[in-house]
């Protein structure tokens, strides 16, 4: 066990937590932080994407103790003053989810992209998010939410 | 364990049931849990004749209640379902459609679904059942509410009933200029209503809130991150479990030591027959507990893939039940005088639902009672399995299903419930059981694997003389054939399945229609016909002609000629109501023989629609999940053991994955809303085979048709995806 100081969505947080505890469990678990999810434990499907430092990361694959020191960012920490982020905004609008499991780690993975590229085509989106599984199979709606965000700002991606 | 055929097929398939058990909610609970209001109930027409007259007064509610609805005093409207949303946007369809009989706006519906405590009993959410039966049920049920409230602001003015309207959550009289909101009328009031469920309701044709693409209900807690799935419910003083599991399946456990795990600090072991696990205040301390635990298991030798198919044929086992041969005609003779003949032979692997959150299960007990927060499609059916493993009364046990992580038919069953509740027992705390991919992969059921052979006939001209088809385990959904044909032998035979199997979106009807529309390319090619002429020669049923034509229409069947570069596939078909056609585009590249879906349009009429937003989304998904099962997902294993439980090793459709996808939608007003979420899936397959067929000219008669590499037994096919 080690005492462990996170940065998370902004606010200093400590957990006492063994130091090669997954991010993902750490937030679920101890943070209750549960809009991260798990799916695959093997960093196949996405689920569990999180920001850390603006980059999409795996955080059933990351050890806490990797986090430490980093900006972490999850699905719970892109809303502002009740505002939803430009990407959280364009999923709704299109109606990209159907069970809705998959939408947390797609929102985090959409936003990492749209940060790194203000206008993706087509194909740059499906290369970013082909890590991140739908198994409802909503992906024409998600890839064209990820449109809409971008056109509309993306002011997401300055999370 | 039994790891064969726990499901009674028929149950899914439509047979008949009769509810065991009633609902426990008398007037005086009811008053207490509401404080008075509009109570409307539900019965069937015959439980209401036999009710006539009686005054409910403290009485107990009629037994037989399926579904209720209450306006309370704010205008609010709460309504009780059993069925439950995993995905297919069911609480919102559903609030729809009350909302319209209510005259209410959808925000004021607040649909309550899948607490057994809380809602009248309710067989499950599969089978497409809802729309077509909760769905009508919930509006008459809105609509006696609505005369209600007339009613009652009638007596309160002493006006005609007959001259007031209900409109926006009032009820008006438009000659006195009046008027009196729902929550206005049912305050202090105790009205209580059991109507039943074949009165006449609003026609789709006037319809201004169903009908109309309502956004997913709570949608922003999803967006948000803040929807609780079962996965993510926390209790106080929760603990983790974890679950010892066998080595291979039909396995005996020969010895067990649990010392060093019991040594752990704060891990309580539990070891039960052939049944152990760990409890822990973390979930990686149960993991390590359980990698504490020396276990020897004796697992028998088993087929696998290789003798699968082999297996399938052997001769019925104790599956799901041989059905009667249905005959009409002679097949013997009019294959002899056949012009153009096919005789195939097609099989499919069994493939995982692969639902993105497995199992999962917080169990807390109270004494003897029991409540479980749990993912799945039938709350009563794993409540009867938890009243079953601990012996206790049903009014003991709570089964509560927040809104899951989707199911396709794989979530019928309470594995993880049950597991949990054992392990909070023991525990004495409540106790959260996440199943791990692999459990997913490895414990739950699969999609029957499935052996069909046909045997087809039509004259020069291309019209069918003949038809038989023998479905081996796979399933009966959509066995028999939507053409006129004159002679038709079909039966399902059932067999001795290797790994245990049950219910997936739309059950057969996927493998079924993929064989039959497949051969029915190999005829209209034998006969010199457009694949598109030859089914629309063949059929008669309008609906099936009208979305053919409309898929047809909208993919420009016909306008290009297939290359071996890029076929173009057509396949049809209807089940549960749904009537479906679809076209394909596929690229072949001919160096690599790498395929690619690049375009899909399909048609779709299941009646009246209720949510075309929603239904498109359903439709459009179910085309991408198809596109697994056609090309690349299956099951391999052997002696006892899945040999690819993990993402990393079963592929599963990704972005790059998803081709084009057009859907096109016919609204018939006219008919009864059917459900929708399972037949969208049926015709993918034999579209994308028949489209590689017209570009290549080989005929592909296995699922998965593009593998990465063939299952054992099964001939190594050119393709790849």
């Amino acid at each position: 066990m080690a005492e462990l100081v996170l940065n998370v969505n902004g606010a200093r947080m400590s957990v006492d937590a063994p130091s090669d505890e997954p991010l993902l469990f750490v937030l679920r678990n101890r943070l209750n932080l549960t809009g991260t999810k798990y799916g695959c434990g093997e960093g196949q499907c996405g689920a569990c994407t999180v920001l850390l430092d603006g980059r999409a990361t795996r955080s059933c694959l990351t050890p806490v103790a990797a986090a430490a020191n980093a900006k972490i960012i999850t699905i719970e920490g892109l809303e502002q003053q009740g505002q939803l982020s430009a990407v959280q905004q364009a999923f709704l609008d299109e109606g990209a989810l159907q069970c809705g499991y998959c939408t947390s780690g797609m929102i985090v993975s959409a936003t990492a992209l749209l940060k790194n590229k203000r206008n993706p085509s087509d194909d740059e989106i499906v290369t970013a998010m082909n890590g991140n599984v739908c198994r409802c199979g909503t992906y024409p709606r998600i890839l064209a939410a990820i449109k809409r965000a971008a056109q509309h700002g993306a002011e997401g991606a300055s999370q | 364990m039994s790891a064969r055929n726990e499901f009674e097929r028929e149950f899914f398939e439509g047979g008949s049931w009769t509810p065991p058990g009633g609902w426990q909610l008398d007037r005086r609970g009811f008053l207490k849990l509401f404080g008075g209001g509009l109570f409307v109930g539900l019965v069937s027409a015959k439980a209401v004749a036999q009710e006539a007259g009686r005054n409910f007064g403290d009485h107990a509610l009629p037994k037989d209640l399926s579904a209720w609805l209450h306006i309370a005093a704010d205008g609010q409207v709460k309504v009780f379902t059993g069925k439950v949303e995993v995905g297919q946007n069911i609480r919102t369809s559903l609030a729809q459609q009350v909302a319209e009989e209510l005259r209410v706006a959808f925000d004021s519906i607040e649909m309550v679904m899948g607490d057994t405590a809380l809602v009248p009993y309710d067989m499950g959410t599969f089978g497409s059942r809802t729309t077509p039966t909760m769905g009508p049920e919930l509006r008459n049920m809105a609509g006696a509410a609505r005369q209600m409230l007339i009613e009652t602001a009638a007596a309160r003015w002493n006006a005609d009933a007959a001259t007031l309207v209900a409109v926006a959550g009032k009820v008006t009289d438009p000659k006195m200029l009046r008027s009196l909101s729902y929550g206005e009328l049912t305050r202090g009031e105790n009205l209580v209503k059991i109507v039943a469920s074949d009165d006449p309701f609003t026609p789709a044709t006037a319809w201004k809130i169903a009908g109309t693409p309502v956004p997913k209900a709570q949608g922003r807690d999803f967006v948000t991150g803040k929807h609780i799935y079962p996965s993510d419910v926390v209790r106080p003083g929760m603990m983790f479990g974890a679950v010892l599991r066998p080595d291979g399946f039909n396995a005996k456990l020969v010895s067990i030591d649990t010392s060093a795990a019991e040594k752990l600090p704060g891990v309580t072991v539990v070891h039960d027959g052939d049944f152990a696990g760990a409890v822990a205040p973390h979930r990686l301390d149960a993991q390590h507990a359980l990698a504490a635990i020396e276990a020897k298991w004796d697992v028998p030798a088993q087929p696998s893939n290789r003798e699968l198919f082999d297996v399938l044929k052997s001769g019925s086992g104790n599956g799901f039940g041989d059905r009667g041969q249905h005959t009409v005609g002679s097949v013997a003779q009019a294959m002899e005088t056949a012009d153009v003949k096919a005789e195939e032979q097609y099989t499919v692997q069994y493939i995982a639902h692969a639902p993105l959150e497995p199992r999962a299960a917080v169990a807390e007990w109270d004494g003897d009672k029991l409540t479980v927060w749990t993912g799945t499609q039938r709350p009563f059916g794993v409540r009867d399995e938890l009243v079953q493993a601990f012996g206790i009364p049903a009014e003991n046990v709570r089964v509560i299903q927040p809104d899951m992580g989707s199911g396709y038919g794989g979530k019928h069953t309470g594995e993880a419930a049950v597991e949990a509740a054992r392990l909070a027992k023991a525990a004495g705390k409540p106790v959260k059981l996440e199943w791990t991919r692999r459990e997913e992969f490895t414990w739950a059921y699969f999609r029957p694997a499935g052996l069909i052979e046909i045997r087809g006939g039509a004259r020069r001209d291309g019209t069918l003389v003949a038809w038989e088809f023998h479905n081996y385990n796979s399933g009966n959904a959509a066995i028999g054939t939507p053409y006129n044909v004159p002679n038709q032998i079909i039966q399902y035979h059932s067999a001795n399945s290797p790994l245990r199997q049950g219910s997936y979106r739309s059950l057969a009807a996927a493998a079924n229609h993929f064989a039959r529309e497949s051969a029915m390319d190999s005829l209209a090619h034998g006969a010199g016909m457009d694949p598109l002429e030859f089914r629309l020669k063949n059929l008669t049923e309008p609906r099936l002609i009208a979305v053919l034509k409309a898929a047809a229409e909208k993919f420009g069947w016909g306008s290009a000629k297939s290359t071996p570069e890029r076929g173009f596939g057509i396949a049809c078909g209807t089940d549960k109501g749904g009537f479906v056609a679809t076209c394909a585009e596929v690229a072949v590249d001919p160096a690599t023989k790498k395929v690619r879906i690049r375009q899909v349009v399909q048609a779709w009429d299941s009646g009246a629609i209720v949510n075309p937003d929603g239904l498109r989304n359903q439709i459009s998904g179910a085309i991408v999940q198809g596109i697994g099962g056609a090309l690349f997902e299956q099951i391999l294993f052997a002696d006892g053991r899945i040999q690819n439980a993990s993402f990393g090793q079963y592929r599963l459709p990704r972005f790059s994955d998803a081709p084009q996808i057009e859907v096109v939608l016919v609204d018939r007003k006219d008919l009864p809303s059917a459900g929708a979420g399972e037949t969208g899936i049926v015709g993918l397959s034999p579209a994308v085979g028949n489209a590689i067929f017209a570009a290549t000219g080989a005929r592909i008669r296995s699922m998965p048709m593009a593998p990465r590499t063939a299952a054992p037994g099964q001939a190594e096919t050119v393709f790849k995806s």
